[in-house]
């Protein structure tokens, strides 16, 4: 119902929510897209790293026909936004996140995303993940137009998939299913200052490590050897699951910090035949020749971290993405958690204070990600062909100060900005206004 | 050889006494003997300022009769010659655990998880928590423990002060002698001195589980004691037992400096000067150690060297950790130089035999003798009241000495007895030739050999070697008892087999050993060594000479410490974007001068005058950033969660200078801290507001002059909801409510009393903290995040008669907003946190808007350390979420919580006459652009963006040196550690752990 209201109202009832509040359940995901969209005389920001200034988006059935400088808008029943002096952004993608895998943290009913065991290569997050949470609604009005919902825990956690999120059910919210294979890589607990030493040695501890490693070297030594037997005599459903691993059809990504264990891990995955993503890499900067030599993507996570050691430079995890990122290793960035994704454009925001250039580092929230999640030829820049998943914000997006979401299409679709927590405001907001009066 | 043979029996014969009378029945003929020995023309070491030479020195059963020159010996003395060695004063041990079962711990969940015991579980009228244990006596638990004895003798102690180290009052500690005598004959004072400390040791009950709970319960005990001798009613064996204790030396064992500061200010609230036993890094802040007072009791332990040869695992050995090898044994010269009065103790060394090696290393580090003499002998036996019988060698003093082959200290000295009581311990045979040389080595049916015989105590090592045609080297099997000598050896071939050797010494000089020889073939002979000459091999030393402390000290010791802290400065910033948050606003192109620690003008074109002056321009000035709700900078523990109130602990107690995240903070602009208690009770305990002055000590980080807070706590945390047993009141938020009612009525019902009957009413710091809140001396924070419990704590305030000053959290603030406007409550925020509990639900970015535009005074808090380092951006949301005009944003992380914590009289805007406490940022504060460049508190500048490169720099050149050097005390063949990462620890509101568990565990651990 609110796609057919006439664009220039769009922005005025959303801002202002002046109109109707909705509860949150009905927020209802966006229709089709029906008529051809121009939005014209907006900063583009394309996500490859390039900037299309006064540039015209043309987009039609979900999909970007043109973006052009300066473009004419060639028909006449083309639905036009003027977008003169804001800025359009893809829309950002939240990688390796338990978004709609949990609602809230503290309450283990709405805990999805951890199964138990070590090896979980048959996990998919797909089928858990829920368009009915109330968080992606507060994401959305951020920016944050696709994620990638990824199992966690044990060592091989399972497959993530990549999702849209405006969506009615998970069928529909499907961008890639089983883009990923996750897996961490053991590694020997850290021990907070002081206190809270292992009751064991270090030596016990790094011998328990070495026993994880060997189990994972045999579990992915096994699932390879199966992953070429024509039949098995006996279906392992982990090992089937393996299949598209080895075959290159999902990507591999590996989670480590440290810089042994990113060289460890990269290692590991070659003996495969596999050129992993590795996640986390707080300490990327020490093994960025090793990194490039092996052509190896990087998630880094969080760059709104402390320092890992009381010695490292008190800015390290907000430099240490560009720092690869100029280094010319794909980096993606990313943030811990769900609800905290909607602080995902400011993670990008302070990679770029820190050292790199604005616009590769909103790169690093979208077309970087695409490409490691294997989405890049239909979505993560504004380019033509591609899906018309990107929004147009007042200020620069990046900055908390500045990004104002106006409009945002997801595949076309001109979708509600509206979530939970701007109900409430409004809800008390004027209750507040009519004691006043 | 008949001496030899006397202190045979001596050894060997325990029923043998000297004429003294004793209770115990013997079994067959008694054996009493005078007991009378005198030790001529030895080198006596009468105390560390009096030597004799040639002197004698004269025993009679376990006491000295006489020591002194030129003396005659009269008849009847056993005379033993200590021509060219020297006598000493037995060591002393005033820390120890010598004698005292192994204390069992409770079986507590995995690090010490909370059990929900409430009161003690001891049976009897003791106190009610079992960590006070006065009533402990080591003189009634005591048992010589034969084979530590022999240990601790064998290292030249003949004494040590016995300390039950379990609880926090332990209990009063004994003076023995490590006699093998009867448990009886053994004690030189059976009530040393009473004892302390911050560990709980072993008491069941749950509470205290953080270090400001332990110094809590030990203040109220005091107080406890006093008003127990002023009533009737009960009778607690523990509190009267305290009060006995009182005109004792008072013993505290602390772990590091900081514990040491911290026992010592509850000492002197008390009165008394404790005692100290620390951990050995006083000299990490010395001048504050000395102050103090407090005589220390000293380990000789030091930090083994860290294994660096991986570079990637060196990483993980923080720069604090290397310093600390370097500089720890320069410990005790530091203590000297201080002019600290400390004894030194074997307690902690990992191995006793350690004891004189690192002695020496702290000799060669700066310590003199005379001061370690001292330190081992006179300091300890005054500290224990034992100096009328031991530390020193005169008439009537007890019979505890050594006799060693040279100046104690020296590397290669030989102690070769240890008298205790009058009682002769063989450490090392004194008498024994030294037989150590080359020989000629002729055996029957082999050809000539030649016998290497080296080692410690004249010869305990032997080698053989043949030249030649059947050129063999190899080492032998060589044992020795007295003159008598056996070897072993095999020289594979010619012959083949083991070749024995069993003799004796038959000649002096030249050196002859001659006896049987037995073959593998069985065939029998005579062999004959003689000495041809003396062994080119010097004898090895016992311990790697370690390289000597070079390194500097910095403030705080580690990572970004300062070798010289930064200075006030007059400081001109030049042409900034002034953010002042007074009624001028945002100035552009304005100066602010900054002097003597204050803020002399904020303007336009403002005179430079003497000022250093730092261009701004393009960038922006603005007051420091104030979080009103953190937990850094504390040690053991922010919360003390056992009781449902624990009013009485102070976070006071614990702040922590060194903790890395004062300087991580300044490097995000804060310069004011409110370090709260955490919330896992409805009331907790009492707030320390600091200024992060990175390198100044905990006591000077204090906000001097500021109000009292004290933390309070509502919903899920308090009820336990999600941690816990589930058996601590209370369990729901009704039972919060009552929580607070019943609280507020005792403490009222308490000042009543109190005035009335003044000091005879039991002083409870507990009640004194809710009443100080009734009279308006403190002032309440209060976590919370549901309207429901926020809407009940108000009407309970109401009812009881007592004000919030601050919701803190107060996610759902924006429900009753209109409530908290009414009546003058300030509320402190999270810009954008939610969905991380259920009581979180419905917590929304726009709250603080909300609360804003309602009137209330709004503050965003961090709880989190990595968030306050960017409090600026969160200030940034309001924008975001809400619109909230910048500059009034802005006031939400310097302005308003410098209001809700009563000190915008002092901080929070940039206006002539407050506190210097300012940042340079390189942007709009509020744009994830901004950095802070220079962060100034009181007009130092803590934090300097250029300058901190510098200090990276200069890190790793010091971390390369220390590197090297443990890579060559390595390879000289230093003992290493493996490098085990610690990460920096953490607090949040939640977090709970147990102190005591700890530090046992850690003990445990070394």
């Amino acid at each position: 119902m609110r796609t057919n209201i006439k664009p220039y109202m769009l922005s005025l009832v959303l801002s202002a929510c002046s109109l109707i509040c909705f509860a949150q359940a009905n927020i209802s995901p966006a229709k089709k897209q029906s008529k051809t969209i121009a939005i014209t005389g907006a900063t583009v920001h394309v996500g490859n790293g390039t900037i299309i200034e006064n540039g015209t988006i043309l987009f039609g059935n979900g999909k970007i026909i043109s973006v052009t400088t300066n473009g004419q808008v060639p028909q006449d029943d083309v639905l036009r936004i003027n977008a003169s002096g804001k800025h359009v952004y893809p829309g950002f993608i939240a990688a390796t996140t338990n978004l709609g895998l949990i609602e809230i943290e503290a309450v283990k009913a709405t805990l999805d995303f951890q199964e138990i065991g070590d090896f979980n290569s048959h996990i998919r997050s797909i089928v858990a993940y829920n368009t009915d949470s109330k968080v992606p609604a507060t994401l959305r009005s951020n920016g944050v137009l696709m994620a990638q919902p990824t199992p966690q825990g044990g060592v091989v956690s399972g497959s993530s998939s990549v999702v849209q999120l405006d969506a009615w059910n998970w069928e529909d919210a499907v961008i890639k299913t089983d883009d990923a294979m996750h897996m961490t890589w053991p590694v020997t607990p850290r021990f907070r200052g002081g206190f809270g030493r292992p009751q064991v040695s270090a030596e016990a501890l790094a011998e328990r490590t070495q026993t994880a490693i060997n189990q994972l070297t045999s579990f992915f030594a096994e699932a390879k050897a199966y992953s070429e037997m024509g039949k098995p005599e006996v279906i392992n459903t982990r090992f089937e699951a393996m299949k598209p691993v080895f075959s290159g059809t999902e990507k591999l990504f590996i989670a480590a910090d440290g810089q042994k264990d990113i060289v460890a891990a990269v290692n590991f995955a070659k003996k495969f035949g596999i050129t992993p993503v590795i996640t986390g890499a707080d300490e990327g900067y020490l093994v960025i020749d090793f990194l490039k030599n092996n052509n190896i993507s990087v998630v880094v996570k969080q760059p709104h971290a402390l320092p890992n050691n009381n010695d490292d430079d008190v800015n390290m995890p907000y430099k240490n993405a560009a720092i690869l990122a100029n280094a010319g290793i794909n980096v993606v960035v990313s943030i811990d958690g769900y609800w905290q994704q909607r602080n995902l454009p400011f993670m990008a925001g302070t990679v770029s204070a820190w050292g790199l250039d604005k616009e590769k580092a909103l790169s690093t929230i979208t077309l970087n990600a695409a490409k490691v999640m294997g989405v890049d030829k239909t979505t993560g820049s504004i380019e033509n062909g591609k899906d018309a998943t990107f929004f147009i914000s007042a200020g620069d997006a990046l900055d908390m100060k500045t990004n104002k979401v106006e409009q945002a299409f997801i595949q076309g679709r001109d979708i509600n900005l509206d979530n939970l927590h701007k109900q409430l405001d409004k809800k008390f907001s004027d209750k507040y206004e009519a004691e006043k009066k | 050889m008949k001496k030899i043979l006397l202190a045979v029996v001596l050894v060997f014969s325990t029923t043998v006494l000297f004429a003294q009378q004793t209770t115990y029945p013997v079994n067959g003929s008694y054996d009493t003997r005078p007991g009378m020995f005198a030790f001529t023309n030895a080198t006596i070491v009468v105390n560390a300022n009096q030597t004799l030479t040639n002197a004698t020195l004269l025993i009679k059963g376990q006491t000295i009769q006489a020591v002194g020159a030129g003396m005659a010996v009269p008849k009847g003395y056993v005379v033993i010659d200590l021509k060219g060695k020297f006598i000493y004063p037995s060591l002393i041990d005033a820390f120890s655990s010598y004698g005292i079962p192994e204390v069992a711990t409770q079986a507590r969940g995995f690090g010490g998880a909370r059990q929900s015991v409430f009161v003690s579980t001891k049976k009897g009228a003791y106190n009610w928590n079992e960590a006070i244990r006065p009533e402990t006596s080591v003189k009634t638990i005591f048992s010589a423990d034969g084979k530590k004895a022999d240990e601790l003798r064998k290292v030249g102690f003949g004494s040590v002060n016995v300390i039950n180290r379990d609880g926090i009052a332990r209990g009063v500690s004994a003076a023995v002698t490590l006699n093998d005598a009867t448990d009886n004959n053994v004690f030189l004072k059976d009530q040393t001195a009473a004892n302390y400390s911050f560990n709980k040791g072993s008491s069941a009950n749950d509470y205290p589980t953080s270090l400001m709970g332990s110094i809590a319960l030990l203040r109220q005990t005091y107080y406890d004691a006093q008003w127990y001798g002023k009533q009737k009613e009960e009778y607690n064996i523990s509190l009267e037992e305290f009060g006995k204790q009182q005109n004792m030396p008072q013993i505290f064992e602390a772990d590091g400096w900081a514990n040491v500061l911290r026992a010592d200010k509850i000492g002197k609230e008390f009165g008394k000067q404790y005692i100290i036993k620390s951990t050995g890094d006083e000299y990490q802040r010395i001048s504050e150690v000395k102050a103090t007072g407090a005589t220390l009791i000293i380990p000789l332990a030091f930090p083994k060297a860290y294994d660096v040869e991986d570079p990637a695992e060196a990483r993980n050995i923080t720069l604090a950790q290397m310093k600390a090898w370097e500089m720890a044994p320069a410990n005790p010269a530091a203590l000297e130089k201080a002019g600290i009065k400390f004894a030194l103790t074997a307690f902690g060394l990992e191995n006793s035999r350690d004891f004189w090696a690192n002695i020496r290393t702290a000799i060669e580090n700066g310590l003199t003798e005379k001061q370690a003499l001292q330190s081992v002998t006179e300091v300890p036996a005054s500290i224990l009241g034992i100096s009328d019988k031991v530390g020193s060698l005169e008439k009537g003093k007890v019979a505890n000495f050594l006799i060693s082959s040279d100046n104690l200290f020296k590397n290669g000295n030989i102690i070769f007895e240890n008298w205790v009581q009058g009682k002769r311990f063989i450490v090392n045979k004194m008498d024994v030739a030294d037989v150590r040389g080359i020989y000629n080595l002729n055996v029957d049916g082999i050809s000539a050999l030649i016998l290497k015989i080296t080692g410690t105590g004249g010869g305990s090592v032997a080698a053989i070697e043949r030249t030649g045609v059947d050129s063999v080297k190899t080492t032998a099997t060589f044992s020795r008892n007295g003159d008598w000598v056996s070897i072993n050896f095999n020289l594979k071939k010619n012959p083949k087999g083991d070749v024995r050797l069993s003799g004796y010494l038959t000649a002096a000089n030249p050196l002859t050993f001659k006896g049987e020889s037995a073959l593998a073939d069985g065939s029998t002979g005579r062999f004959t060594a003689t000495f041809k000459e003396a062994s080119k091999e010097t004898p090895k030393p016992d311990e790697p000479k370690p390289s000597l402390a070079t390194g500097t000290l910095l403030y705080p010791f580690g990572a970004f410490g300062n070798a010289e802290l930064p200075k006030q400065e007059t400081v001109l910033l030049k042409n900034g974007t002034v953010w002042t948050n007074e009624k001028e606003g945002i100035l552009q192109n304005a100066d602010v001068l900054l002097e003597n620690g204050k803020i002399k003008a904020v303007g336009k074109n403002l005179p430079a005058g003497n000022a250093k002056v730092i261009d701004a321009t393009g960038k922006h000035i603005t007051p420091g950033i104030i979080d009103e709700h953190s937990h850094i900078a504390g040690s053991g523990g922010i919360n003390e969660g056992a009781q449902s109130v624990s009013a009485e602990v102070r976070i006071a107690d614990i702040i922590n200078s060194e903790d890395v995240n004062i300087y991580r903070q300044l490097a995000g602009g804060v310069t004011t801290s409110h370090i709260l208690h955490g919330s896992a009770n409805p009331i907790g305990g009492q707030s320390q507001l600091i200024k992060l002055r990175w390198g100044k000590s905990p006591e000077e980080l204090k906000f001097a002059g500021a109000d009292g807070f004290i933390k309070f706590a509502l919903g899920e945390n308090v009820k336990q909801s999600n941690f816990g047993t589930g058996l601590r009141f209370p369990v729901t938020r009704m039972g919060v409510e009552q929580t607070y009612i019943d609280e507020f009525t005792r403490a009222k019902e308490y000042a009543k009393a109190m005035s009335a009957k003044g000091n005879n009413v039991r002083r409870d710091l507990e009640l004194d903290a809710i009443v100080e809140i009734l009279n308006n001396k403190r002032f309440i924070t209060c976590h919370s995040y549901v309207q429901s419990e926020i809407n009940m704590l108000i009407h309970a305030a109401d009812s009881m008669g007592f004000k919030i000053n601050t919701f803190t959290h107060i996610l759902e603030g924006y429900k009753v907003a209109d409530k908290m406007k009414a009546h003058g409550i300030a509320g402190s925020t999270f810009s954008d946190w939610w969905a991380y509990k259920n009581e979180v639900a419905e917590a929304i970015p726009y709250n603080g808007k909300i609360m804003h535009n309602v009137g209330i005074t709004t503050a965003f808090n961090s709880d989190d350390a990595e968030m306050a380092r960017r409090l600026n951006q969160e200030a940034g949301k309001a924008v975001l979420y809400g619109g909230v005009p910048e500059e009034e944003a802005f006031k939400f992380v310097t302005l308003n919580p410098a209001k809700m914590l009563h000190i915008d009289g002092k901080v929070g805007s940039l206006k002539a006459g407050k506190d210097a406490d300012v940042v340079v940022w390189s942007a709009d504060p509020l744009s994830i652009y901004a950095k802070a460049e220079k962060t100034f508190v009181d007009g130092v500048a803590y934090w300097d963006i250029e300058k901190d490169a510098q200090v990276i720099k200069a890190q790793q050149i010091e971390k390369a040196r220390l590197i090297q050097k443990m890579l060559e005390s390595k390879s000289k063949g230093g003992r290493t550690q493996r490098p085990v990462s610690e990460a920096p620890r953490l607090y949040n509101c939640e977090t709970l752990e147990n102190y005591s568990a700890e530090l046992t565990e850690q003990e445990h651990a070394h």
